[in-house]
């Protein structure tokens, strides 16, 4: 019994993780219709920036928030420079252009840093934990805390500040948005800048697990497309369900299905993928779209 | 009637080029010349996809991958003749694809590129798992096999003999361009104007009596089928397939090389057929010449990055697509087939 | 009076099909200025042009200033575009939608708050309500609500009656011209109603593929029979 909610809180640790990702591509997804494939490459570049900041002996928190500071940057630049001139464009040619960015962006990772795996440092202490006699990690607890922070922080931003309802309304309607004053071309930036915030904390988080190289977070990517489509693809609070939920469906049937182990997650990941796609398109919380004929 | 002329021509041109290309080029040249047609065989099978139905794939890799693994394990564990297995991996890949192009039918656009990706970052476990068959990690050797034409050496054809790379050029470009002939024949006329109306619009297509699903899981079967040949080539040029021959990466260099080879080019036009053999060119030798073209640019321009580093092909490869997508978004099969249009018409008018 | 808004020979297309050919009109400040005219004359495009959501040629001035081709200028110099279909954020908050409207405004919420809620007292109790809940006349009194709390100079309406009861539409004219009469606010609207629009305005124009094909008094194309048959159907 000890073993299941050990693989729960993990499975949770690892689902906010997901999840912070998943939140990104909506935020995205939520002002442009199309998927930003990119975002896990923006995440790896933010934790290599990191990386360097604590090798040069800055303290990881400070180093964690100046990161986010230049990820934010970052994102609206890439956003101004390489999105703006296609924002009209067809969706797919929105995502073969963040393709194209993420294969930049990866290449530029292992010219810059190498591609030799790294260590990258925790903030919190690897030492176990005990609560009614399980045990349970500390560094997954305060993942699970990180998470739950920038969601609340995300989540305080859009509903109570004007640039957040601002960036809400652009994304719903745009027409109007234009009409009382909103700059729907910056909004647009902010959401790119966002989500590479996002991003940074993803990867900051899961790379003292899986220690930091140049594809580390291709497969991150994948979990979190298959979060944000399970908990809707409109749907910040379906990203964070999703995120979480499949951390632990993950884990569980890892740890209780002999055939998937460790070696089939991905596989399972896309399964998740597939089934709510054909099954219930819009996810747990997303809204059903309407095809105009 | 005058572009007609101008596209075959064309044509014809290129063949000649590429049949008599291996006499004034080095025997490595060959083999580098060799990948770039089992790029083309691949990029084609993707515009079919694309350019004409107008479904996207990320995970061309994934049927490249079943092509080549149909090949080594047909090769290394029952005997079967090297060149017998390209029409079986055809086969294969394209009763794969046909089969996934069924549930894909409910995806859209976005979705179905989704998915796609998922596919390709998935598949290397998969082929990992099922270790029994396709040898895990460690992959299959198919060096010096008997099932091997020519053992690996030299290959005796026709009376003449020829070296092992220069084998294997004439093979991938023999095969690339009955396979260009054949879709262009399929797809010229009726199918190929069917599947480009479901490509601007299903409901449209529907209404005109187009059945959309036959049409559009047959574009899949058809362009998996193709990548299934890619990659049965690629295994035999390389003599051994592990997951790592079939990465996550190589689904999207196919996707940036059909889209700078020009995604929608009609078969036929010039740009069918030159945009391919941009786009694969530049796959293959950007690959290879990407540190001296980094060291090229550095003369002009400091930057301080290590021309050895695995990623400058990327970096580049990247630029150039986001440029592409940019600037022209055609590719440089459209650019082709537009110049090709615009001087056709002013010959015409001249000649009246 | 001076001119608050001043169009000459504004053009606009949508590709290849130009909507204007060539608008040149006045409104003075104070005024209440009706836009008439049949399907596809050109009366939307002509207030679209106004708040710079269509590409148009020709020069727009706007309280002395030249307004720049882009969207979102007009707004922020005092234009409050109410388009057809009311432009309501249906999956936000009447509250939301009324801080939307706002936006430009630096400080003063509440102060604006209150006297937009003197006109539509209703809307404190529904502030938490999803506005594409609420009715199709309460929809469009939200919509000129959230036009008021920009404090604008030039309001625009484009067909506030569409697809409402005539008690609402009185209604919603009634709040116009008080507006009008007691704050001076300077209002342009959009009609398919001409009798309703000619009653509320005090100068009218009527376009006619794309142009002004009529300007004067609206009392006065009120009177004139043969105005009033051939282009306002009545």
């Amino acid at each position: 019994m000890s073993q299941f909610f050990q693989q729960v809180v993990s499975g949770l640790a690892s689902g906010g993780i997901f999840a912070s990702l998943a939140l990104a591509l909506v935020l995205i997804y939520r002002a442009t219709r199309a998927i930003n494939f990119a975002q896990g490459e923006m995440a790896t570049v933010s934790t290599f920036v990191a990386w360097s900041l604590v090798h040069h002996g800055m303290p990881f928190w400070g180093a964690f928030f100046l990161t986010l500071a230049l990820s934010f940057i970052g994102g609206v630049a890439l956003e101004r420079v390489v999105i703006r001139p296609v924002e009209n464009a067809p969706v797919l040619t929105v995502v073969i252009v963040t393709l194209g960015l993420a294969v930049l962006l990866n290449g530029f990772t292992s010219v810059e840093w190498g591609s030799e795996v790294k260590k990258f440092p925790s903030p919190f202490p690897t030492r176990p934990i005990h609560v009614g006699g399980v045990a349970f990690s500390i560094q997954d607890l305060g993942v699970i805390g990180v998470s739950i922070a920038l969601v609340v922080a995300l989540g305080a931003f859009f509903r109570f500040t004007k640039l957040g309802l601002a960036l809400r309304a652009a994304a719903l309607n745009p027409e109007a948005s234009r009409l009382v004053g909103v700059r729907v071309s910056w909004m647009l930036a902010l959401g790119w800048g966002l989500a590479a915030v996002l991003g940074a904390v993803s990867g900051m988080m899961i790379a003292p697990v899986v220690f930091l190289d140049p594809n580390m977070m291709q497969t991150v990517l994948l979990y979190a497309l298959a979060a944000a489509i399970l908990g809707g693809m409109d749907s910040p609070v379906g990203a964070v369900v999703g995120g979480l939920a499949l951390g632990v469906i993950l884990n569980l049937t890892g740890a209780y299905v002999n055939f998937i182990g460790g070696t089939l997650r991905l596989p399972v990941a896309l399964a998740v993928i597939l089934l709510v796609l054909l099954v219930r398109p819009s996810g747990l919380f997303g809204r059903a779209a309407v095809r105009k004929v | 009637m005058v572009r007609r002329a101008f596209e075959l021509a064309g044509f014809v041109v290129v063949v000649a080029i590429v049949a008599l290309a291996p006499r004034w080029v080095s025997d490595f040249r060959a083999f580098q010349l060799a990948s770039v047609g089992v790029y083309v065989i691949a990029i084609v099978g993707l515009n079919v996809l694309t350019g004409y139905s107008g479904q996207i794939s990320l995970g061309h890799g994934a049927f490249m991958a079943i092509g080549g693994y149909t090949t080594a394990i047909l090769m290394a564990k029952h005997g079967v003749q090297d060149l017998w297995t390209i029409p079986i991996a055809a086969l294969v890949a394209g009763v794969a694809g046909f089969l996934f192009g069924i549930p894909a039918l409910r995806l859209s656009g976005l979705y179905l590129a989704l998915v796609t990706f998922g596919i390709a970052v998935s598949f290397p476990s998969l082929l990992k798992k099922f270790a029994g068959l396709t040898g895990g990690g460690r992959g299959l050797n198919l060096f010096g096999l008997p099932q091997e034409t020519g053992g690996g050496v030299s290959v005796h054809v026709l009376g003449h003999e020829l070296t092992n790379n220069d084998w294997l050029y004439y093979l991938t470009w023999t095969v690339a361009g009955v396979l260009f002939v054949g879709a262009w024949l399929l797809l010229r006329g009726e199918t190929g104007r069917a599947l480009r109306a479901l490509r601007d619009s299903s409901v449209a297509a529907a209404s005109a009596g187009v059945w959309p699903a036959l049409y559009k899981t047959l574009a899949f079967g058809i362009s998996a089928a193709f990548a299934g040949v890619a990659g049965s080539l690629l295994a035999i040029s390389v003599a051994f397939v592990n997951p790592d021959t079939f990465p996550i990466s190589l689904s999207i260099t196919v996707l940036v090389g059909a889209v700078v080879a020009g995604i929608g080019s009609v078969l036929g036009r010039v740009g069918s057929y030159v945009g391919p053999l941009a786009g694969a060119s530049l796959i293959v030798f950007l690959q290879a010449y990407a540190s001296d073209f980094l060291r090229w640019i550095e003369k002009g321009i400091p930057l301080h990055a290590d021309p050895k580093a695995p990623g400058v092909p990327a970096v580049i490869f990247g630029l150039v697509v986001i440029v592409v997508m940019l600037l022209f978004p055609a590719g440089v099969g459209g650019v082709l087939d537009a110049l090709t249009s615009r001087v056709s018409r002013g010959l015409t008018r001249l000649r009246v | 009076m001076t001119a608050l808004l001043e169009l000459e020979d504004v053009g606009a297309r949508y590709g290849d099909i130009v909507a204007l050919h060539g608008v040149s009109l006045s409104v003075e400040e104070g005024q209440v200025a009706a836009v008439l005219g049949a399907n596809g004359a050109g009366k939307t495009t002509m207030l679209r042009a106004v708040s710079g959501t269509v590409r148009r040629s020709g020069s727009i001035v706007f309280a002395g200033r030249r307004l720049r081709s882009g969207p979102e200028s007009a707004a922020r110099l005092g234009v409050a575009h109410v388009p057809e279909g009311r432009g309501t954020f249906g999956e936000l908050s009447v509250r939301d939608n009324l801080r939307l409207g706002a936006y430009t405004r630096r400080g003063g919420f509440d102060e604006d708050l209150e006297r937009v809620r003197g006109y539509f007292p209703w809307l404190d109790e529904r502030r938490d309500q999803q506005a594409g809940t609420l009715s199709g006349g309460e929809q469009q009194m939200l919509a000129l609500a959230r036009a008021l709390m920009s404090r604008p100079r030039l309001l625009m309406l484009d067909e506030p009656s569409l697809g409402l009861a005539p008690k609402v539409v009185a209604d919603i004219f009634r709040i116009v011209r008080e507006l009008n009469e007691l704050h001076g606010l300077t209002v342009l609207v959009v009609e398919q109603n001409a009798r309703v629009a000619l009653d509320a305005s005090q100068h009218a124009f009527v376009l006619e593929v794309g142009r002004v094909a009529v300007s004067g008094a609206s009392a006065e194309l009120q009177a004139n029979e043969s105005v009033r048959k051939s282009y306002l159907g009545y």
